[in-house]
């Protein structure tokens, strides 16, 4: 292996010294790293928002937040996590990242727009906060619903603007992903030779190119509806809020799957590296990616069955729903026949993986029950719909990118962190999960509706259990994070190969060189084949 | 009144097939993986094989699975008609939802406020609207969910065939009141109800 000067100590464009040649880098890496460390801010601050919500319903009654507190917290803690943290997380911190890297390039296609796009992230993310200070933040919850949002007195207009500027950096780096993956990709990597985290990034990027200006206009109309009463989506002057609902989940739904792809992805490239096994299915993995974000964007009016739209609608969108069911389900398969005659070595990265898929699965099978329609009825809009979407998105999405953080964190940073530190987190995110979800599923079968400070008194129990795990989850959080941070004290020694990857990343120094590549990279005929990898494992630097 | 399915049977069967499967599912796929993360660990299995895939094994597992969540569907669609389908002879009570409270009007004019009874053993439909904001009632005994929206009607009905009481609630959130939107539906005899109906409560 060369040795090379890595990104950190070549600054690009090189006139840029100290601070700013972070703050004005086109290197997609660095730009990336600082996506990381906005990105980990946003979710430590939603992370503890959301344990102040559940210390609220802890107790019957009014404890710690007051009614309005307790609305415009749920709200801040939805927009935190939906906008800032999942739906960025996966493609702005490791697609910035690798995928470039993934198919042998040197840069995304347009790097001073991806600078950009970090800018118009960090603009969304401070006009969120101005909204705190100016007639409080937002009480409508994230999904913003008319005409409760355009009547209300909070501060609605500042906050959907803040998503207005969100959506943006959305679309801006999902534009570049899909034309670095055209025009940059090495002219040796056919269509079939991507790897799958770089392919499911592609599938998003579409999703986000495409579904997100009608949530942009949606959020402009809200605006319009705010300050000059137009009468779009307001009843009393002959406007429709239903056209509202449907407009916003024909972004917001596609968006769920903008979120899990990603995740989706990283699982797909962890699971061969430690099985040292080739990834099962690879041709079926690439479908079903291509399906989701196909078949995700047609079943929007799921979250809709009771908002009085017609029958016929409840059974085209519940039909659907089942049908994207089915490449989620192929995924998971193929994930447990990866590891079937592999040579497992167990890992932080792959435990984290493993707690995916069986976090993942829990959310997506009680989304079944969510798809059809007379199910539906009596949980929708109840802690069990709570439960079921932070299974997935949190146990999924939020899952993967751990798995992702401890998998390619000697990649980015050059060094290895503990191993035994980055076990006991995940064992406590994990336990104090299901402690704090699981109690959720049963609230709401027995009826507990959610966005509610207080309730009736038989779901007492249930909220005190759900309080108790989310302790342990935010100390395991907290551990996790601290653990990595750590490890920046140490020696740069964790070598270009600690797993023993297959993909081009692991064939670069740690950190990699401002270009990336020191050589041209050669590509291998099938993106999974362990066949040449020695066992690597005697040379990682374990953390002690 | 006997030969009226009575929804929530629908939907708990529903909802029973659905959870059941997924159970089952959930257990086989997470015994299967740990088996093999233990059974294949490195140090006891330490070269692997090269399998790439097994299209027939794909094809089941795209068959199978698409069979059964078809077979969901239909359970689904079947409980969301008997949710819709209000049988006649139905009992009718108008139903306004407001910021915070809800009110219930029956056929003769009698008006309630967060509190409505009903006979036992008659249908009650329940023809819904909001003079504000999107509200929902959501009475979970009877399994009934719906949007009340301005400016259009929406329907539920039930069949309350034990006397008792059993809350309502509101589940679409309408602002600083949404968790004290609840209420109480009183299920007695047909007596009981007739006197009370006629009664003048001075509204």
């Amino acid at each position: 292996m060369e040795t090379a000067a890595s990104f950190y100590e070549t600054p690009e464009p090189a006139r840029f010294t100290g601070i700013w040649s972070w703050l004005f880098t086109q290197d997609h890496k660095r730009i990336g790293l600082m996506y990381l460390f906005a990105i980990l801010f946003w979710f430590l601050l939603a992370v503890l928002l959301g344990g102040v919500l559940r210390l609220e319903l802890m107790f019957p009654g009014e404890t710690v937040l007051s009614p309005e507190l307790y609305n415009s917290a749920f709200t801040l803690h939805g927009v935190i996590m939906i906008f800032l943290f999942i739906i960025p997380a996966l493609p702005a911190v490791f697609g910035n990242f690798f995928l470039p890297i993934h198919i042998g390039a040197d840069d995304v296609y347009f790097p001073k727009l991806n600078l950009l796009s970090w800018y118009l992230y960090m603009a969304g993310g401070g006009i969120a906060v101005f909204s705190l200070f100016s007639d409080g933040f937002a009480d409508t919850g994230w999904t913003f619903y008319v005409p409760f949002s355009i009547s209300t007195n909070t501060n609605v207009s500042t906050a959907v603007f803040a998503a207005f500027v969100l959506g943006f950096s959305s679309m801006l780096t999902g534009l570049n992903f899909i034309t670095t993956v055209h025009k940059m990709r090495d002219r040796a990597m056919g269509w079939l030779q991507i790897p799958l985290f770089t392919w499911s990034l592609y599938a998003t990027a579409w999703v986000q190119l495409l579904a997100t200006p009608v949530v942009t206009i949606t959020l402009v109309l809200v605006m319009i509806e705010r300050f000059f009463n137009v009468g779009l989506f307001d009843p009393a002057r002959g406007g429709d809020p239903i056209l509202y609902q449907h407009l916003f989940w024909m972004y917001s739904h596609p968006a769920v799957y903008i979120m899990i792809l990603p995740g989706m992805g990283v699982i797909s490239e962890i699971i061969p590296v430690f099985a040292r096994k080739s990834i099962f299915g690879y041709k079926a993995i690439v479908g079903s990616s291509l399906a989701i974000a196909i078949a995700g964007s047609l079943v929007w009016a799921h979250h809709m069955y009771t908002s009085g739209m017609s029958d016929t609608a409840v059974f085209v969108f519940s039909l659907l729903t089942f049908v994207v069911a089915i490449p989620s389900a192929i995924k998971v398969f193929s994930w447990v026949a990866t590891l079937y005659k592999g040579a497992i070595e167990m890992t932080p990265p792959l435990f984290f993986s493993l707690c995916f898929i069986y976090l993942f699965s829990v959310g997506g099978l009680t989304g079944l029950v969510l798809g059809a329609a007379g199910a539906n009825i009596h949980v929708h809009d109840t802690h069990f719909v709570v439960a079921h979407f932070h299974f997935t998105m949190f146990g999924g999405t939020g899952f993967a990118f751990f798995a992702a953080l401890h998998y390619w964190w000697p990649k980015m940073f050059g060094r290895m962190y503990d191993f035994k530190k980055a076990y006991i987190a995940a064992i406590l995110v994990t336990g104090g999960f299901m402690f704090h979800y699981v109690p959720m599923f049963i609230l709401g079968l027995q009826g507990m509706p959610r966005r509610y400070y207080d309730y009736l008194p038989q779901y007492a129990a249930g909220n005190f259990f759900a309080g108790f795990g989310a302790l342990f989850m935010i100390l395991g959080i907290g551990l996790m994070v601290a653990n990595l941070l750590a490890s920046l004290g140490r020696q740069r020694d964790a070598g270009p190969d600690p797993w023993g990857g297959v993909t081009l990343e692991w064939t670069i120094p740690s950190p990699p060189p401002v270009h990336n590549f020191v050589r041209p990279p050669e590509i291998m005929a099938y993106p999974y084949d362990f066949s040449g990898v020695t066992d690597r494992s005697a040379h990682r630097q374990q953390g002690e | 009144m006997s030969d009226i399915i009575n929804p929530v049977t629908l939907v708990d069967r529903s909802f029973y097939f659905i959870i059941g499967f997924s159970f089952v599912f959930l257990f086989a796929i997470t015994l299967v993986m740990v088996y093999f993360v233990i059974r294949y660990r490195r140090s006891r299995h330490p070269v692997s094989a090269d399998i790439r895939g097994n299209w027939k094994l794909e094809i089941a597992w795209v068959f199978i699975p698409t069979v059964i969540a078809l077979a969901m569907f239909v359970s689904g669609w079947q409980a969301y008609t008997g949710l819709r389908n209000v049988p006649e002879g139905a009992m009718e009570i108008e139903v306004i939802a407001q910021s915070f409270s809800w009110i219930f009007i029956y056929a003769n004019g009698k008006e309630t406020e967060n509190e409505i009874l009903v006979p036992v053993n008659t249908p009650v439909k329940l023809t819904i609207t909001s003079a504000d904001v999107i509200h929902s009632l959501f009475i979970p005994a009877f399994r009934v969910k719906v949007d009340a929206v301005k400016g259009i009607k929406t329907h539920a009905w039930f069949l309350p065939e034990k006397q008792g009481e059993y809350f309502f609630q509101c589940t679409e959130f309408c602002g600083v009141g949404h968790a004290d939107m609840t209420g109480v539906v009183s299920v007695v005899s047909q007596e009981a109800f007739d006197e009370w109906v006629e009664e003048d409560d001075g509204w």
